[in-house]
């Protein structure tokens, strides 16, 4: 967040300034879009200092999509699901978004398949990131990459 | 109470890994959109939703922002005995709904 406010207070100073001179109109600003470093530390939110691998886990999301308020999005998890060996939960999380969180699903070895689908809304071509908490408290992470040509969340309504 | 559609098979074999479909209406707004006059909407969207299948609970879900408008979820669990699976969405200002599907399992 500190990088963004000073990306704000130049972005206003330098506005300002122009207003002065009289050239540019104020525009407004919204400073809202999740950083990297957001994603990362929401990461950390829910796998603490433990390792995440890469791999198991799989996204099904199209990967260009025209309208980012609705889109489809299955996620699965290469796992037996048997009484020992299963998936506890699965993280999804976005790059670029205002908040980096898209959902958590806890499921356990009652579910048989490792497998959640929902509808997700990205505001920008961006990155998803999912990640599979086993029940040995491994994490295994894939990432996919969508383009998005009509963007959500932050347009005005009327 | 808001309405949800729920797709559950009415009957299925002892051990078959069965999909579960929910939907619900909800706006889920975002808290991040704006007016044309400039003003924050204010965040109203579903937090939490929960499945229980003969009370226990089987399936649960947090849902943030970034889910879309009318929360759609797909998840599966193996048919152990004929019952009921209860589900329960909560979120922003008091919202709360619940419904319900009967299978039957041979």
């Amino acid at each position: 967040m500190p990088k963004l406010n000073t990306t704000r207070r130049d972005f206003l100073g330098l506005a300002g300034g122009a207003a002065v001179a009289g050239a540019v109109p104020i525009v407004t600003l919204r400073p809202i879009e999740a950083t990297p470093a957001m994603l990362t530390s929401a990461i950390r939110n829910v796998v603490g200092e433990a390792q995440v691998k890469a791999g198991k886990v799989k996204i099904d999301i199209p990967p260009l999509v025209e309208n980012g308020n609705t889109v489809p999005m299955t996620v699965s998890v290469t796992s037996p699901m048997t009484e020992t060996d299963y998936v506890k939960s699965i993280h999804v999380f976005n790059e670029k978004n205002p908040q980096p969180n898209i959902g958590n699903f806890y499921i356990g070895p009652w579910a048989g398949r490792a497998q959640v689908a929902t509808r997700i809304r990205l505001a920008d071509s961006q990155k998803v990131v999912a990640i599979a908490r086993m029940s040995d408290d491994s994490f295994w992470s894939v990432s996919a990459e969508v383009i998005v040509t009509l963007a959500a969340c932050t347009e005005e309504v009327n | 109470m808001a309405s949800t559609l729920i797709n559950v098979p009415p009957k299925a074999k002892r051990g078959d890994i069965i999909e579960i479909k929910t939907l619900t209406s909800h706006i889920m707004e975002t808290g991040f959109r704006r007016t044309a006059a400039g003003e924050l909407i204010p965040r109203d969207i579903i937090t939490s939703f929960t499945c229980r299948y003969n009370g226990n609970e089987i399936f649960r879900a947090d849902f943030f922002p970034a889910i879309s408008a009318n929360p759609y979820l797909s998840f599966f669990t193996i048919a152990k005995e004929s019952g009921k699976f209860e589900f329960e969405w909560i979120g922003d200002n008091g919202f709360s709904t619940t419904a319900s599907a009967s299978i039957a399992v041979e």
